[in-house]
């Protein structure tokens, strides 16, 4: 419904105004604190406008995170898991939409709830299975008094062990669910009779219909992934292998006690870390935007 | 060419029958329609010839190949959907290809083949166009083409016209037509329209409620439908049925006291048992007087002529009254029923009290 009342906009936009505030001003707060030199960001009050420090703190502080190296990890880990969760999601979701086969609804709520254990619940075991990968074959062959000799797979320290953990994805199948169930019954029925058989139709009917689903998948998980910073921490200790995030943690002020905060290098790592998930988000929007605009059926 | 052989088939769902033992016979290159109200099986019976649904039991041979087992596409069926069914994100040339693509055919045969088949169904300049962009009339052609291009043995049609505005189906009807003139390829299509079943049909298949009622030509059904239901069904406005009892050889007698003959040889309905008599309102004569007196509740126009309602015996009469000089609101006619044109059913059983059975009958009998 369209309504033309002059003061209800006025009342709409100012309410929206006090939202990008709401939103922006902390995010500008770092932006001025990263510009200037540790003496100033540490008055009180702070000035609150842009410093003269920018290239020098950002220059120090990719030296000091060493955030080459560290990015490359990070933008890694978030790509495989990203990968990896949407052909996961969409795999399960064809499987449990287009199959008809016994206990399919109990596959169905096991994945979804899943959705409600985060992985910090599961970390203990998760852990322990990373750490040693063929451990639980090796109780079910104890148990069963097989004397089969099972090597130690060790995923610690491995992109492999920062991966994998991460990929699994209830949400992602339940999104691909929804959308599938949203596609009409002739249009298998058609690619049957088209003589495609089940991977052909998933290849070449369903994929390329849900690839706005599949953007918009990706956005969430990509920023998920790269914001992880229980799990890295928990499975690197080998430096060569930390991400990101895990940097971050180092150039916020030390545990020594009277050691003062370097907040502005603290501020200007912060927001190199959030350029590569904030592009995605940007070149993926193009995707979201013409996905909404073709949605003709 | 094909021909459709279906044997005592069935169809339940869990406890659920919905299609109980169908026996039926498609010659090769005919053009058969199936014709009844929704939720009578007849969609089920197309998809369990397609494959798209298993066939419970009984079996379905098609071409003297029992099919039963065979996946949709070893079937040789090629099938248009109600809704089009096109893949939404390939072009129109990729859609008409795509069964070709599947089928391993190379790219500059295939190519040649949906050309030629866009250019027979008038879309060869819409090869580029993805089915958002075509209109309706448009899509269902293109759901044509791709059933076309695989030179198919049998086209399967579901109510496809269905979704189509009042003129495109008409035109989309003739085309239909044309294209089995043509190609002369097996055709089965399911609709619940009367217009497109008599039109289309060389064989017409009625059914309801999961029976088949009557098999024949179009023209043979209309002239002498074997139940209640199917006098119902076919002709627009249905058939006039009243109650009678027979009151002396060749003569029913209405409650409303109106003797109406029919031809006694047709027909086995001894003296004293009661019947339904049937006359289609195109049937009655109106005279000027002599005949019988009927007082016309309301009329309506429709261009050919007006059609006159009224009651006969406490159940609705109409009677139709070709376009002529004859007065536009009547209060009374004088109607005369010819008896040639008289049917006699069965009030219990709603079969025709026929003398003589006819071949569909008996056939259509044992499959009930």
């Amino acid at each position: 419904m369209i309504e033309r009342t002059p003061i209800l906009n006025a009342i709409t936009h100012v309410i929206m105004l006090i939202g990008v505030v709401v939103a922006v001003l902390p995010i500008a707060v770092v932006f001025i604190a990263s510009t200037h030199d540790f003496r100033t960001v540490n008055m009180v009050p702070m000035p609150l406008w842009p410093g003269d420090q920018f290239f020098e703190n950002y220059a120090r502080v990719w030296e000091k995170a060493d955030f080459g190296a560290k990015m490359i990890n990070s933008l890694i880990v978030a790509v495989g898991v990203t990968a990896g969760k949407i052909v996961i999601a969409a795999l399960s979701a064809f499987a449990i939409v287009y199959f008809k086969y016994r206990l399919r609804m109990v596959f169905f709520w096991l994945i979804f709830i899943t959705l409600m254990l985060p992985l910090e619940v599961r970390i203990v075991p998760t852990y322990a299975v990373v750490a040693d990968t063929l451990s639980p074959f090796r109780t079910i062959l104890d148990f069963l008094g097989l004397p089969l000799f099972v090597p130690e797979v060790n995923l610690l320290n491995t992109y492999t062990g920062l991966i994998l953990p991460l990929v699994a994805t209830a949400t992602g199948t339940f999104l691909y669910r929804q959308f599938f169930l949203t596609i009409p019954d002739e249009l298998a029925e058609a690619a049957k009779m088209d003589g495609a058989g089940p991977i052909r139709f998933f290849l070449e009917v369903l994929i390329p219909l849900s690839k706005t689903n599949m953007a918009a998948l990706a956005t969430i998980m990509f920023v998920y992934a790269w914001n992880q910073y229980l799990w890295p921490l928990l499975v690197v200790t080998d430096q060569d292998m930390a991400t990101a995030t895990m940097q971050l943690k180092k150039i916020v002020p030390g545990p020594l006690f009277g050691q003062p905060p370097i907040w502005n290098e603290a501020m200007a790592a912060t927001l190199l870390v959030m350029i590569p998930p904030l592009l995605v988000v940007i070149f993926m929007q193009g995707y979201f935007v013409r996905g909404l605009v073709n949605t003709d059926k | 060419m094909a021909d459709i052989v279906i044997r005592n088939v069935r169809k339940s769902y869990g406890k659920t029958e919905v299609v109980h033992g169908v026996d039926l016979t498609f010659e090769a290159a005919s053009f058969v329609v199936i014709l009844g109200p929704s939720g009578c099986g007849k969609s089920t019976l197309l998809r369990m010839i397609a494959g798209l649904e298993e066939i419970s039991s009984g079996e379905i041979a098609i071409a003297g190949r029992v099919v039963n087992k065979l996946e949709p596409r070893e079937r040789g069926c090629a099938m248009v959907f109600q809704n089009y069914a096109l893949y939404p994100h390939m072009s129109v040339a990729e859609n008409i290809g795509y069964a070709l693509k599947v089928a391993g055919v190379p790219k500059a045969e295939r190519r040649a083949r949906v050309e030629a088949t866009a250019t027979t169904v008038g879309l060869g300049d819409y090869l580029d166009r993805k089915p958002a962009q075509l209109s309706g009339g448009q899509r269902q052609r293109v759901a044509m083409a791709r059933a076309i291009v695989r030179e198919p043995k049998v086209f399967l049609f579901d109510e496809p016209l269905s979704n189509l505005d009042a003129k495109l189906r008409v035109q989309m009807r003739h085309e239909i037509r044309r294209l089995h003139q043509r190609l002369g390829t097996t055709s089965v299509f399911v609709t619940h329209d009367q217009i497109e079943a008599m039109t289309l049909a060389d064989t017409l298949v009625v059914m309801n409620q999961g029976r088949v009622e009557q098999v024949g030509r179009p023209s043979e059904v209309y002239a002498r439908p074997r139940t209640l239901f199917v006098a119902g069904f076919i002709g627009s406005p249905p058939m006039n049925t009243v109650p009678a009892r027979i009151t002396a050889p060749g003569v029913a007698t209405t409650a409303a006291g109106w003797t109406i003959e029919f031809e006694a040889a047709d027909f086995r309905a001894p003296f004293g048992t009661d019947v339904l008599v049937g006359i289609r309102p195109e049937h009655v004569r109106i005279v000027a007087h002599g005949g019988h007196d009927l007082p016309v509740e309301f009329t309506e126009e429709i261009g050919t002529g007006r059609l006159h309602h009224g009651h006969l015996a406490g159940v609705p009469f109409v009677v139709h009254e070709e376009a002529g000089p004859g007065e536009a609101r009547p209060a009374r006619l004088s109607v005369q029923l010819p008896a040639s044109h008289v049917h006699l059913f069965d009030p219990e059983t709603g079969l025709r009290l026929d003398a003589a059975p006819t071949g569909t009958a008996t056939r259509a009998l044992s499959a009930a």
